[in-house]
Order: C-alpha cells, then sequence, then structure tokens
C-alpha cells in the first residue's frame, strides 16, 4: 500500500544541480527507515525557476520544498515523512508556485514579488507526468469531454476564434483564424501538427510543457482535431529532445489505453490519433513548411508560401501547425469560455505568455505572466533584478531572431502587437538580458553565426548573406573594418532582410540591423580610421 | 551484431517507409556512430530511392554523421545565451583538455568535439551535451571533472 509519493524535479535545470543525488539521498533514507514499500519516489518536472531547483514535492499533501540538496532530502524524509512534520525552512517559496499546499499570492504588492498567472504551467513541477490519473485529477481531458459530450465543432472552433489566442511559436497569427482555414476546405482528410521543434537559442518553454505535462498538448490537439476535422496528429519534436519524446510517447500509450484518445474518444464516434515524429537536428525546421518537408522524409528546406500548409501541408492535405504553447492554452479555453481568457493579457493579446529568463539577472528560469507586462516588471520584479554591479544594457528578446532591445523600451507592455510598433519582435518568449559590460557588436556577431550554421542553403541571400556579414562582422570585431565596410555591412543585411526566401533568412540579419538602429555609436568605435 | 543486420533492422521497424527516412538515418547514426556509404546504398535500394537523394538528407541534418564518431560525443552549444554566461571559456577548456578543435576526433577515438545550437537549458548555461546526457553551470574546472568521470579518465 502506499502511502505517499515523492516526486524529486526531473528536468535538465535540475538534473545539473543535483537531483539524482537528491533522489538517491531520498531513497537511501526511506530504506533506512523501512519506508521503501509505502512511499514511491518517482522524477517528475521541474518548477521551472532555477533557482527553486530542484524541488522535492511530496503528495498527497501538495508540499513543495526547494531548492533541496541531498542532505535536505534525507531530513525531509526523516521529519515529514517519518515524523511527519513539515520541514518548514526548506519550503519552496510561495510566490511563483501553485500547488494545493502553496496558493499562489494575490498579486501586486509593492516591493514584493508578484506571483506569477499560472494557467498553462499549474501542473508543471505539482503532477507526475508519467502519471495520466494524476493529469486527470487536475482537470485533465475535461474540456475534451465537455467538447465531445456537449459542444459541436464549430463551437469549439468559436470559442477559440473569441478568445483572441493567438500562435506562441513566434509570429502570433490568431489560431481561430488559422484553425477555420483548415476547417472549410473541401478536403476532408485533414492533419494536426503540432511543432515541438523548439530550437530557438535561449528557448525553453515547450520542453517544460511537454516533460512536466505532456497530456496538456495531447488535449490541446486532439481538440484542435475535432474542431477541424482532423483524425490524425503528429508531434515533430526536436532529435535533441529525448527526454520530451519519451514522455509523450508515454503519454499516448495511457491516453489510447484510458480511452481519451484513439477510436471512438469516450464513446463519442470521434476518432483522433497522434504519432511523434523526431526530427534530427536543424533549426530550420521549426519554420513550418520546413518541418513538414522534414517529415516527409526529406530535406528540411522551406516551401514556397503561399499555399499555406492550412491550404497545402502534410502530404498536400489542408494542415494545422501550431506550437505546443499554443495547443496547451486550449484546454482551459475551452474549459472555462472565451470571456475569461480575455481578463487575462491585454486587449490586443489575451491570455498569458510564457517567457524564458536568462542573463544577467538574479533569478533565471521559465515564468508564466500576463501579456502585456513590462520587460521592466520582468528583470525588477520576477527576476529579482539585475545582479549585483550590473545595470541594465540590453535585453535580446525572442531568441536568436528576435531583437536586442535598449533600456529605452523597458517600458513597451510586451505583447505582440506594441512590440511590433516599436520594431521589436516578442518572438518564441526567451528574454536574454545583458548588463552594461556586454559587447553588442560580439552579440551581433555570435547570433548571425548561428544562422550561418544554420542556413538550409536553399536561397542565396540567406546562404551568401549570412557568410558575407559573419565575415564583415568578424572584421569589426577584430578592428579591421573600415566604414565602407560597415555600410556594406547594413546593406547586406538588409537585401538579406528583403529578400531572403523564409523566415530564417530574414531574421539572421536582425541582430545587426537593430543592434545598428539603438547602437550604432559601438559598432563605429570598432572602425579602423 | 553486423553492421547490415542493424540497418535491415531499423529499415524494418520503420515498415520500409519513404517517408521515415530521416528517422532511418538518424537511427543508423546513433546505433553505429556514423553512416557509411554501403549503409547509403543499402537504404537508398530498401527505400526505392536515388543514393543522390538519401546522401542528399543525410547531410543536411546534424544528428545524422557521414563520418566516423569517437566513442563518446561532445556537443557544446555555442549560442548567445550560453555565450554570455561564459561559454567562450569551456570552449577553450574542452579544446585544450582534449586537445583538438572543434570538429575532430582524438586519435584515440575516445572523444568527438561538436558544437551544437541550444538544446534548451539556458538558464544553467553554459551547457553541453555528453552522449545523451546534458550537463550546465559549465566551469572549466567542472568540464574537466565531467570528461575524467565519463571517459574514465582523459
Amino acid at each position: 500500500m502506499i502511502r505517499a509519493t515523492i516526486l524529486v524535479s526531473g528536468d535538465p535545470h535540475s538534473l545539473s544541480r543535483g537531483a539524482e543525488e537528491v533522489k538517491l539521498a531520498i531513497e537511501a533514507e526511506l530504506s533506512f527507515y523501512g519506508l521503501e514499500n509505502e512511499i514511491e519516489v518517482g522524477f517528475g518536472g521541474g518548477v521551472t525557476r532555477v533557482d527553486l531547483s530542484p524541488s522535492v514535492s511530496i503528495y498527497p499533501e501538495g508540499v513543495i520544498y526547494g531548492p533541496v540538496k541531498p542532505a535536505d532530502g534525507a531530513f525531509i524524509v526523516e521529519e515529514h515523512l517519518y515524523k511527519g512534520r513539515v520541514v518548514e525552512h526548506l519550503l519552496a517559496p510561495s510566490d511563483g508556485l501553485v500547488s494545493g499546499h502553496l496558493a499562489a499570492l494575490p498579486a501586486g504588492k509593492e516591493g514584493k514579488r508578484y506571483a506569477e498567472k499560472r494557467v498553462l504551467l499549474r501542473r508543471v513541477g505539482v503532477i507526475d507526468p508519467y502519471s495520466i490519473e494524476d493529469y486527470v485529477a487536475h482537470d485533465g481531458y475535461f474540456a475534451l469531454g465537455q467538447a465531445l459530450t456537449t459542444m459541436t465543432p464549430a463551437e469549439v472552433l468559436n470559442v477559440v476564434r473569441e478568445s483572441g489566442l493567438q500562435g506562441r511559436g513566434g509570429a502570433g497569427f490568431p489560431t481561430g483564424l488559422k484553425w477555420s482555414f483548415v476547417a472549410s476546405r473541401p478536403e476532408t482528410t485533414r492533419y494536426v501538427v503540432c511543432n515541438a521543434d523548439e530550437s530557438e537559442p535561449g528557448t525553453f518553454k515547450d520542453r517544460m510543457i511537454l516533460e512536466g505535462d505532456p497530456h496538456a498538448v495531447l488535449e490541446g490537439m486532439a481538440l484542435a482535431g475535432y474542431a477541424v476535422g482532423a483524425h490524425e496528429g503528429w508531434i515533430y519534436i526536436r532529435g535533441e529532445y529525448v527526454l520530451s519524446k519519451e514522455r509523450l510517447e508515454q503519454a499516448i500509450h495511457q491516453a489510447e489505453e484510458l480511452g481519451v484518445l484513439g477510436d471512438d474518444i469516450m464513446g463519442s464516434g470521434f476518432s483522433f490519433h497522434i504519432h511523434v515524429h523526431a526530427g534530427a537536428g536543424a533549426y530550420v525546421c521549426g519554420e513550418e513548411t520546413a518541418l513538414l518537408e522534414s517529415m516527409e522524409g526529406k530535406r528540411g528546406t522551406p516551401r514556397i508560401r503561399p499555399p499555406y500548409p492550412t491550404v497545402y501541408g502534410y502530404h498536400g492535405l489542408p494542415t494545422v501547425v501550431n506550437n505546443v504553447e499554443t495547443l496547451a492554452n486550449v484546454p482551459p479555453i475551452v474549459l472555462n469560455g472565451a470571456a475569461w481568457y480575455r481578463t487575462l493579457g491585454t486587449k490586443r493579446s489575451p491570455g498569458t505568455k510564457l517567457y524564458s529568463v536568462m542573463g544577467d539577472v538574479n533569478v533565471t528560469g521559465l515564468i508564466e505572466v500576463p501579456m502585456g507586462i513590462t520587460l521592466r516588471e520582468v528583470v525588477d520584479i520576477y527576476a529579482g533584478g539585475m545582479k549585483e554591479g550590473k545595470t541594465f544594457k540590453c535585453a535580446q528578446t525572442g531568441g536568436a531572431s528576435g531583437s536586442i532591445i535598449p533600456a529605452a523600451l523597458l517600458d513597451v507592455p510586451m505583447d505582440f502587437a506594441s512590440m511590433a510598433e516599436q520594431g521589436a519582435a516578442l518572438g518564441s518568449g526567451a528574454l536574454l538580458i545583458c548588463g552594461d559590460d556586454t559587447d553588442v557588436v560580439d552579440l551581433a556577431y555570435i547570433l548571425v553565426r548561428f544562422f550561418k550554421s544554420e542556413s538550409c542553403g536553399k536561397c542565396v541571400p540567406c546562404r551568401v548573406g549570412t557568410a558575407q556579414m559573419l565575415e564583415a562582422l568578424d572584421r569589426l570585431r577584430q578592428g579591421y573594418a573600415r566604414s565602407a565596410d560597415l555600410a556594406r555591412l547594413e546593406q547586406i543585411a538588409n537585401y538579406a532582410r528583403e529578400a531572403s526566401f523564409c523566415g530564417l533568412g530574414q531574421a539572421a540579419p536582425v541582430p545587426i540591423l537593430s543592434g545598428l538602429r539603438f547602437f550604432r555609436e559601438e559598432f563605429e568605435a570598432r572602425l579602423k580610421v | 551484431m553486423p553492421e547490415s543486420v542493424t540497418v535491415e533492422h531499423i529499415i524494418e521497424k520503420y515498415g520500409g517507409d519513404r517517408e521515415a527516412l530521416v528517422e532511418i538515418l538518424r537511427d543508423v547514426s546513433q546505433a553505429a556512430g556514423y553512416v557509411t556509404p554501403e549503409d547509403l546504398a543499402t537504404i537508398a535500394q530498401r527505400l526505392g530511392l536515388p543514393q543522390s537523394q538519401v546522401h542528399s538528407v543525410a547531410s543536411f541534418y546534424s544528428l545524422i554523421s557521414l563520418k566516423p564518431m569517437g566513442k563518446h560525443v561532445i556537443r557544446f552549444c555555442q549560442d548567445a545565451p550560453c555565450h554570455v554566461a561564459g561559454g567562450r571559456e569551456i570552449w577553450e577548456a574542452l579544446e585544450q583538455t582534449l586537445s583538438i578543435p572543434f570538429g575532430a576526433t582524438t586519435a584515440d577515438g575516445q572523444w568527438t568535439l561538436l558544437t551544437t545550437s541550444c538544446i534548451g537549458a539556458c538558464s544553467v548555461g553554459p551547457v553541453m551535451m555528453v552522449d545523451d546526457e546534458v550537463y550546465g553551470n559549465l566551469t572549466p574546472g567542472r568540464v574537466r571533472e565531467i570528461l575524467a568521470q565519463v571517459g574514465g579518465g582523459v
């Protein structure tokens, strides 16, 4: 008889901070007290905040400890599980964490860190990702059940459209509109593809969902399938995400056994099957048409658009391609309604957004906050301020394909439209915060080097352009460039921006262009006179 | 187990499906360390594809290797977040410890040193993968420790 379950966070962040040793220490202590047959131990998702990792969650109480060292793990077993007392001094602070025991704090006290608004992450780090029972116990598959028994496909599509949900892969395209394109196609075979090829440098939000709450993605896909009339779905996952793939496959297997995926789901007559397709290492495959090419067993080079995948997708049939985070938004929207969703975020961009925060700040990790909060709020409040001795110089938002933004934009509300109005991109939600000692020319060099190595080679502006831009930046970095070289660099960057075939080539010059726009003097200071 | 059996077995696992070409190549590369010209020919023949196409796909993806790899493969992240967190020092430590440049394999065939794009563990950067394991918060000292641990002494 199992009376308690211990979950040690098993995400890469936690593992690199000693989660394995913590688990071993807990197991050793359990057997010391002869508790190994009544208490089970396993790896769960991460709590997403690195400073609280590794974490240890104990159920059924729902108590979360973090950060936990191996010796703490042994102490927790002795105190909490053997003697029955909560170890107060090791409890994870309740701000930023949600569970049965540690409820979210109300937002907004001056000088205090705000509580996050956790919609997508509410189960991550709280449930056992290997347990479908845990997922179901936390409202899992309720939205799907509700949709299949009480709503028509058109009604599901409508709720998503009215919610104002925008694609979280970076472009912010209205999800409901995308779905309606597919739903209105004459072809009756349609597909849903989940883009889990998360490779934007600095982005690890999808990984946290996939590893911490894999069923949420499956449920979102099934709802998308129901809404658009698709019966098959694929998850295209990065080849490097070994653990995510394993957890997804396990989750699909469990969902089929339980009858919430597969044929005749919950006796509704609706069938939906999900397959996992692993990539083999190519950043460009995150571009949706390159992704489809790769799924068909080809080189991952982008297709010409239009036609868009909604018309000509996988196997040339209408296909919804949505990002992991987008799909994870769907079950709560269907369950709670569009009006509820619109209470979160801004009028133009409802909902919450996941940000992966890193760089010269005190607290790094993944946060979930309403759309429209400012970069200043992220830095000062959620990230605990700049590291000692550093002042904010710039942020690289949205990964490599985002932009370098200066302190002047710290107070712009972060949503898709407001950022675009400033010539900046929200992108994937990566926020690399850079202190005053950051060399912007060097940063641009690193970013362009990334694009050069990831260029698929299909079109000249990207293939040759990235090589030329990199060479010019290197000359500038080494102090050999003259002002004509800088003018030439800017010209090539503009060509690549205008003429590249796909988003990769169009994004490659952005670090240079945004760097020049906001920090031109630093580029000029490197010129040879 | 002879290599040809492995390749046949992998093709069989995917039912000889042409669409699984990328996955077949990746699995072969992972199982044998790299894909040999003979493997390319076998795969092309079994899937009914031109060899040129199979080669073209194989050369496109970074997780598919056409060259022999070391027993352990190090993939070091060279992207901006890890760079800002002190990646250059780690880069140098790896090259110095193994006495090879990036892209090369040690003479004893133990280690191959590669760069990779982001592996999604940025908040504990700098980060590297050794085979399937992710290691974060790297320092030059820790790199040497990890190499000693994984390789049983360098």
